[in-house]
Protein backbone atom coordinates (compact mmCIF):
# COMPACT_ATOMS: atom_id res chain seq x y z
CA UNK A 1 0.00 0.00 0.00
CA UNK A 2 2.58 2.16 1.07
CA UNK A 3 4.52 1.46 -1.72
CA UNK A 4 1.48 2.39 -4.23
CA UNK A 5 1.50 5.64 -2.65
CA UNK A 6 4.74 6.62 -4.22
CA UNK A 7 3.48 6.02 -7.62
CA UNK A 8 0.64 8.25 -6.92
CA UNK A 9 2.93 11.51 -7.93
CA UNK A 10 3.34 9.58 -11.73
CA UNK A 11 0.01 8.65 -11.59
CA UNK A 12 -1.47 12.42 -11.42
CA UNK A 13 1.67 13.48 -13.75
CA UNK A 14 0.49 10.97 -16.19
CA UNK A 15 -3.27 11.93 -16.33
CA UNK A 16 -2.10 15.16 -16.90
CA UNK A 17 0.33 14.96 -19.48
CA UNK A 18 -2.56 12.82 -21.36
CA UNK A 19 -4.91 15.47 -21.22
CA UNK A 20 -1.54 17.90 -22.62
CA UNK A 21 -1.24 15.31 -25.24
CA UNK A 22 -4.78 15.49 -26.49
CA UNK A 23 -5.15 19.02 -26.09
CA UNK A 24 -2.29 20.07 -28.03
CA UNK A 25 -3.81 18.07 -30.94
CA UNK A 26 -6.78 19.45 -30.77
CA UNK A 27 -7.28 22.43 -33.29
CA UNK A 28 -8.83 25.56 -31.28
CA UNK A 29 -10.25 27.00 -33.97
CA UNK A 30 -12.66 23.70 -34.97
CA UNK A 31 -15.38 24.54 -33.43
CA UNK A 32 -18.41 22.72 -33.17
CA UNK A 33 -21.30 25.50 -35.05
CA UNK A 34 -24.25 26.07 -33.24
CA UNK A 35 -25.83 26.66 -36.41
CA UNK A 36 -26.46 23.42 -37.63
CA UNK A 37 -30.04 22.49 -38.25
CA UNK A 38 -30.80 26.46 -37.79
CA UNK A 39 -32.57 28.80 -40.57
CA UNK A 40 -30.05 31.21 -42.41
CA UNK A 41 -30.57 34.21 -41.59
CA UNK A 42 -31.48 36.72 -44.08
CA UNK A 43 -29.12 38.25 -45.81
CA UNK A 44 -28.69 40.47 -49.54
CA UNK A 45 -25.35 41.30 -50.15
CA UNK A 46 -24.13 43.71 -53.02
CA UNK A 47 -22.42 42.49 -56.10
CA UNK A 48 -18.40 42.40 -56.00
CA UNK A 49 -17.02 45.11 -58.64
CA UNK A 50 -17.51 44.20 -62.06
CA UNK A 51 -20.38 41.70 -61.31
CA UNK A 52 -24.22 42.42 -62.16
CA UNK A 53 -25.62 39.94 -59.51
CA UNK A 54 -25.24 40.05 -55.72
CA UNK A 55 -26.51 37.08 -53.80
CA UNK A 56 -28.64 36.72 -51.20
CA UNK A 57 -30.22 34.12 -48.65
CA UNK A 58 -33.16 33.97 -51.36
CA UNK A 59 -31.05 32.53 -53.80
CA UNK A 60 -30.54 29.67 -51.28
CA UNK A 61 -34.29 28.54 -51.52
CA UNK A 62 -35.46 24.84 -52.93
CA UNK A 63 -32.05 23.59 -53.86
CA UNK A 64 -29.06 22.16 -51.56
CA UNK A 65 -26.17 24.65 -51.90
CA UNK A 66 -22.33 25.02 -50.83
CA UNK A 67 -21.87 28.63 -49.46
CA UNK A 68 -17.64 29.52 -49.70
CA UNK A 69 -16.80 32.40 -47.42
CA UNK A 70 -13.43 33.01 -48.72
CA UNK A 71 -11.05 36.28 -49.59
CA UNK A 72 -7.85 37.17 -51.82
CA UNK A 73 -6.04 37.68 -48.49
CA UNK A 74 -6.64 34.11 -47.84
CA UNK A 75 -3.81 31.69 -48.46
CA UNK A 76 -5.37 28.57 -47.83
CA UNK A 77 -8.47 29.76 -50.18
CA UNK A 78 -5.82 29.68 -52.62
CA UNK A 79 -5.33 26.01 -52.02
CA UNK A 80 -8.86 25.15 -51.98
CA UNK A 81 -9.53 26.86 -54.87
CA UNK A 82 -8.75 24.02 -57.73
CA UNK A 83 -11.17 21.71 -56.49
CA UNK A 84 -14.04 23.95 -55.96
CA UNK A 85 -13.05 24.59 -59.80
CA UNK A 86 -13.51 20.95 -60.60
CA UNK A 87 -16.84 21.01 -58.13
CA UNK A 88 -18.57 24.24 -60.35
CA UNK A 89 -16.67 21.95 -63.86
CA UNK A 90 -18.65 18.80 -62.88
CA UNK A 91 -21.60 21.14 -61.86
CA UNK A 92 -22.18 18.77 -58.66
CA UNK A 93 -23.74 21.67 -56.66
CA UNK A 94 -24.75 24.97 -56.60
CA UNK A 95 -21.84 27.15 -55.14
CA UNK A 96 -22.38 29.97 -53.48
CA UNK A 97 -19.31 32.60 -52.80
CA UNK A 98 -18.97 35.50 -50.02
CA UNK A 99 -15.92 37.59 -50.88
CA UNK A 100 -15.18 38.30 -46.96
CA UNK A 101 -13.58 41.43 -45.78
CA UNK A 102 -11.91 42.71 -48.77
CA UNK A 103 -10.05 45.92 -48.37
CA UNK A 104 -9.53 46.95 -51.87
CA UNK A 105 -13.07 46.06 -53.92
CA UNK A 106 -10.65 45.03 -56.62
CA UNK A 107 -8.97 42.48 -55.13
CA UNK A 108 -11.21 39.94 -55.08
CA UNK A 109 -12.59 40.17 -58.96
CA UNK A 110 -8.98 40.24 -59.83
CA UNK A 111 -7.68 37.05 -57.90
CA UNK A 112 -11.14 35.49 -59.69
CA UNK A 113 -9.91 36.37 -62.99
CA UNK A 114 -6.59 35.31 -62.94
CA UNK A 115 -7.48 31.69 -61.35
CA UNK A 116 -10.91 31.09 -62.86
CA UNK A 117 -14.43 31.61 -61.10
CA UNK A 118 -16.10 28.98 -59.77
CA UNK A 119 -19.17 30.34 -57.93
CA UNK A 120 -22.83 30.56 -59.52
CA UNK A 121 -23.49 33.58 -57.68
CA UNK A 122 -20.79 35.65 -55.35
CA UNK A 123 -22.11 38.23 -52.43
CA UNK A 124 -19.36 41.32 -51.01
CA UNK A 125 -18.92 41.08 -47.30
CA UNK A 126 -16.77 43.82 -46.40
CA UNK A 127 -17.95 44.61 -43.04
CA UNK A 128 -18.62 40.79 -41.95
CA UNK A 129 -22.37 41.24 -42.50
CA UNK A 130 -22.71 37.32 -43.61
CA UNK A 131 -19.84 36.21 -41.59
CA UNK A 132 -21.00 37.02 -38.43
CA UNK A 133 -24.53 36.09 -39.68
CA UNK A 134 -22.85 32.80 -40.55
CA UNK A 135 -20.70 32.79 -37.43
CA UNK A 136 -17.19 32.34 -39.50
CA UNK A 137 -14.07 32.66 -37.45
CA UNK A 138 -11.47 32.39 -40.81
CA UNK A 139 -11.54 31.43 -44.14
CA UNK A 140 -11.84 29.27 -46.18
CA UNK A 141 -15.18 27.84 -44.47
CA UNK A 142 -17.82 26.57 -46.34
CA UNK A 143 -21.74 25.39 -45.43
CA UNK A 144 -24.30 23.11 -46.42
CA UNK A 145 -27.60 24.81 -46.59
CA UNK A 146 -30.29 22.50 -47.68
CA UNK A 147 -33.47 23.41 -49.66
CA UNK A 148 -35.79 25.10 -46.45
CA UNK A 149 -32.36 27.27 -46.36
CA UNK A 150 -31.05 25.52 -43.37
CA UNK A 151 -27.60 25.14 -42.68
CA UNK A 152 -26.94 21.30 -42.05
CA UNK A 153 -23.23 20.84 -42.15
CA UNK A 154 -20.36 23.47 -41.43
CA UNK A 155 -16.90 22.58 -43.25
CA UNK A 156 -13.76 24.74 -41.18
CA UNK A 157 -10.73 24.77 -43.74
CA UNK A 158 -9.92 23.93 -47.14
CA UNK A 159 -12.25 21.73 -48.59
CA UNK A 160 -10.47 18.95 -50.73
CA UNK A 161 -10.65 15.59 -52.65
CA UNK A 162 -11.07 13.85 -49.59
CA UNK A 163 -13.01 15.51 -47.33
CA UNK A 164 -15.25 16.24 -50.43
CA UNK A 165 -15.65 12.38 -51.38
CA UNK A 166 -15.75 10.97 -47.85
CA UNK A 167 -18.14 13.82 -46.04
CA UNK A 168 -19.25 16.59 -48.10
CA UNK A 169 -20.86 14.68 -51.19
CA UNK A 170 -22.43 12.05 -49.63
CA UNK A 171 -24.11 14.41 -47.79
CA UNK A 172 -25.27 16.51 -50.48
CA UNK A 173 -26.42 13.36 -52.05
CA UNK A 174 -28.63 12.39 -49.02
CA UNK A 175 -29.96 15.45 -48.36
CA UNK A 176 -31.06 15.94 -52.09
CA UNK A 177 -33.43 12.69 -51.21
CA UNK A 178 -35.08 14.26 -48.79
CA UNK B 1 11.50 61.03 -12.00
CA UNK B 2 8.46 62.54 -13.34
CA UNK B 3 9.68 61.80 -16.85
CA UNK B 4 9.75 58.04 -15.68
CA UNK B 5 6.53 58.12 -14.09
CA UNK B 6 4.75 59.40 -17.03
CA UNK B 7 6.24 57.09 -19.64
CA UNK B 8 5.24 54.28 -17.12
CA UNK B 9 1.59 55.63 -17.06
CA UNK B 10 1.76 56.05 -20.52
CA UNK B 11 2.99 52.36 -21.82
CA UNK B 12 0.60 51.15 -19.31
CA UNK B 13 -2.36 53.06 -20.26
CA UNK B 14 -2.03 52.38 -24.03
CA UNK B 15 -2.64 48.65 -23.51
CA UNK B 16 -6.56 48.51 -23.59
CA UNK B 17 -7.65 51.95 -24.98
CA UNK B 18 -6.29 52.02 -28.69
CA UNK B 19 -8.52 48.73 -30.15
CA UNK B 20 -11.74 51.00 -30.68
CA UNK B 21 -10.87 53.15 -33.15
CA UNK B 22 -12.45 57.03 -33.66
CA UNK B 23 -15.12 56.57 -36.28
CA UNK B 24 -16.36 53.51 -34.48
CA UNK B 25 -17.61 55.58 -31.42
CA UNK B 26 -20.92 56.38 -31.19
CA UNK B 27 -22.03 60.05 -30.88
CA UNK B 28 -24.00 59.56 -28.01
CA UNK B 29 -22.15 58.53 -24.77
CA UNK B 30 -24.55 56.36 -22.82
CA UNK B 31 -25.25 54.77 -25.86
CA UNK B 32 -21.11 54.17 -26.23
CA UNK B 33 -20.81 53.45 -22.79
CA UNK B 34 -23.09 50.58 -23.56
CA UNK B 35 -21.48 49.52 -26.22
CA UNK B 36 -18.10 49.69 -24.68
CA UNK B 37 -19.83 46.97 -21.57
CA UNK B 38 -21.12 44.33 -24.39
CA UNK B 39 -17.77 44.65 -26.06
CA UNK B 40 -15.68 43.74 -22.73
CA UNK B 41 -17.65 40.53 -22.54
CA UNK B 42 -17.61 38.93 -26.15
CA UNK B 43 -14.68 37.28 -27.43
CA UNK B 44 -12.83 37.60 -30.12
CA UNK B 45 -13.40 35.02 -31.57
CA UNK B 46 -9.72 34.89 -34.02
CA UNK B 47 -7.94 35.50 -30.76
CA UNK B 48 -8.82 33.26 -28.16
CA UNK B 49 -8.52 35.06 -25.11
CA UNK B 50 -9.23 38.99 -25.45
CA UNK B 51 -12.42 40.79 -25.77
CA UNK B 52 -13.49 42.52 -29.13
CA UNK B 53 -13.59 45.33 -27.01
CA UNK B 54 -8.98 45.50 -26.77
CA UNK B 55 -9.01 43.57 -30.15
CA UNK B 56 -7.15 44.54 -32.97
CA UNK B 57 -8.17 42.02 -35.05
CA UNK B 58 -10.03 42.65 -38.47
CA UNK B 59 -13.23 40.31 -37.47
CA UNK B 60 -13.17 42.53 -33.82
CA UNK B 61 -13.22 45.11 -35.39
CA UNK B 62 -16.44 44.12 -37.71
CA UNK B 63 -18.11 43.03 -34.44
CA UNK B 64 -17.78 46.38 -32.49
CA UNK B 65 -19.33 48.07 -35.07
CA UNK B 66 -22.87 45.05 -35.16
CA UNK B 67 -22.75 46.08 -31.72
CA UNK B 68 -22.76 49.51 -31.88
CA UNK B 69 -25.20 49.26 -35.05
CA UNK B 70 -27.86 47.19 -32.83
CA UNK B 71 -27.92 49.14 -29.91
CA UNK B 72 -27.98 52.18 -31.70
CA UNK B 73 -30.73 50.34 -33.33
CA UNK B 74 -32.86 50.20 -29.48
CA UNK B 75 -31.25 46.67 -28.50
CA UNK B 76 -31.01 46.05 -24.79
CA UNK B 77 -27.56 44.73 -23.91
CA UNK B 78 -28.72 40.79 -23.06
CA UNK B 79 -30.48 41.20 -26.61
CA UNK B 80 -26.92 41.61 -28.33
CA UNK B 81 -25.39 39.09 -26.48
CA UNK B 82 -27.87 36.62 -26.87
CA UNK B 83 -27.78 37.67 -30.90
CA UNK B 84 -24.00 36.88 -30.89
CA UNK B 85 -24.15 33.69 -28.88
CA UNK B 86 -26.64 32.76 -31.26
CA UNK B 87 -24.32 32.88 -34.15
CA UNK B 88 -21.03 31.61 -32.13
CA UNK B 89 -22.17 30.13 -28.94
CA UNK B 90 -21.01 29.75 -25.67
CA UNK B 91 -17.45 30.70 -26.74
CA UNK B 92 -17.70 34.09 -27.54
CA UNK B 93 -18.62 34.87 -24.01
CA UNK B 94 -15.48 35.69 -22.08
CA UNK B 95 -17.27 34.42 -18.94
CA UNK B 96 -18.84 31.02 -19.33
CA UNK B 97 -21.95 30.47 -18.18
CA UNK B 98 -23.45 28.33 -15.82
CA UNK B 99 -25.17 25.47 -16.65
CA UNK B 100 -25.16 20.99 -17.54
CA UNK B 101 -22.34 21.82 -20.27
CA UNK B 102 -20.00 23.79 -17.79
CA UNK B 103 -20.52 22.33 -14.51
CA UNK B 104 -17.76 20.41 -14.68
CA UNK B 105 -15.56 23.46 -15.21
CA UNK B 106 -17.14 25.81 -12.59
CA UNK B 107 -17.35 23.03 -9.97
CA UNK B 108 -14.13 21.21 -10.21
CA UNK B 109 -12.14 23.69 -8.14
CA UNK B 110 -14.57 23.09 -5.35
CA UNK B 111 -14.23 19.24 -5.98
CA UNK B 112 -10.56 19.35 -5.84
CA UNK B 113 -10.00 21.31 -2.90
CA UNK B 114 -12.80 19.06 -1.47
CA UNK B 115 -10.28 15.92 -1.82
CA UNK B 116 -7.17 17.81 -0.69
CA UNK B 117 -8.91 18.79 2.31
CA UNK B 118 -10.65 14.98 2.75
CA UNK B 119 -6.74 14.23 2.09
CA UNK B 120 -4.94 16.09 4.73
CA UNK B 121 -7.63 15.55 7.44
CA UNK B 122 -6.88 11.37 6.45
CA UNK B 123 -2.98 12.44 7.08
CA UNK B 124 -3.53 14.36 10.35
CA UNK B 125 -5.85 11.54 11.85
CA UNK B 126 -3.56 9.07 11.40
CA UNK B 127 -0.66 10.78 13.06
CA UNK B 128 -2.94 11.42 15.59
CA UNK B 129 -3.29 7.68 16.20
CA UNK B 130 -0.10 6.56 15.36
CA UNK B 131 2.32 6.02 18.49
CA UNK B 132 5.01 8.30 17.80
CA UNK B 133 4.49 11.89 18.82
CA UNK B 134 0.70 13.62 18.96
CA UNK B 135 -1.27 13.69 22.45
CA UNK B 136 -2.48 10.23 22.50
CA UNK B 137 0.94 8.70 22.63
CA UNK B 138 1.05 5.62 24.43
CA UNK B 139 2.64 5.35 28.23
CA UNK B 140 5.41 3.48 27.78
CA UNK B 141 4.85 0.32 30.26
CA UNK B 142 7.09 -0.75 33.03
CA UNK B 143 8.75 -2.75 31.41
CA UNK B 144 9.21 -0.77 28.44
CA UNK B 145 10.79 1.77 31.46
CA UNK B 146 13.25 -0.55 32.96
CA UNK B 147 14.74 -1.72 29.57
CA UNK B 148 14.90 2.16 28.51
CA UNK B 149 16.99 2.74 31.97
CA UNK B 150 18.55 -0.23 31.52
CA UNK B 151 20.27 0.86 27.83
CA UNK B 152 21.05 4.47 29.45
CA UNK B 153 22.81 3.04 32.33
CA UNK B 154 24.92 1.38 30.14
CA UNK B 155 25.87 4.07 27.79
CA UNK B 156 26.20 6.34 30.59
CA UNK B 157 28.87 3.23 32.45
CA UNK B 158 30.70 3.10 29.42
CA UNK B 159 32.02 6.22 29.05
CA UNK B 160 32.69 7.51 25.53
Amino acid sequence: MKRLMYLAPLAVFLVIAGYFAVGLKLNPRDLPSVLIDQKVESFALKPIKGYDRGFSSEDLKGQVSLVNFWGSWCVACLAEHPMLMKIAEQKLVPLYGIDWREKDPDAGPQWLKRRGDPYTLIGDDPESKAAIAFGVYGAPESFIVDQRGTIRYKHTGVIDEGNWASTLWPLIQELRKQ
Amino acid sequence: MKTLLTIILLTVSSFSALAVEPSEILSDPALEARAREVSKGLRCVVCQNQSIDESNADLARDMRVLVRERISAGDSNAQVVEYMVSRYGDYVLLDPPFKASTYVLWLSPFLFIGLALAAAMGIYRRREASPVGGEKAQELSVEEQRRIQALLDEDGGGGS
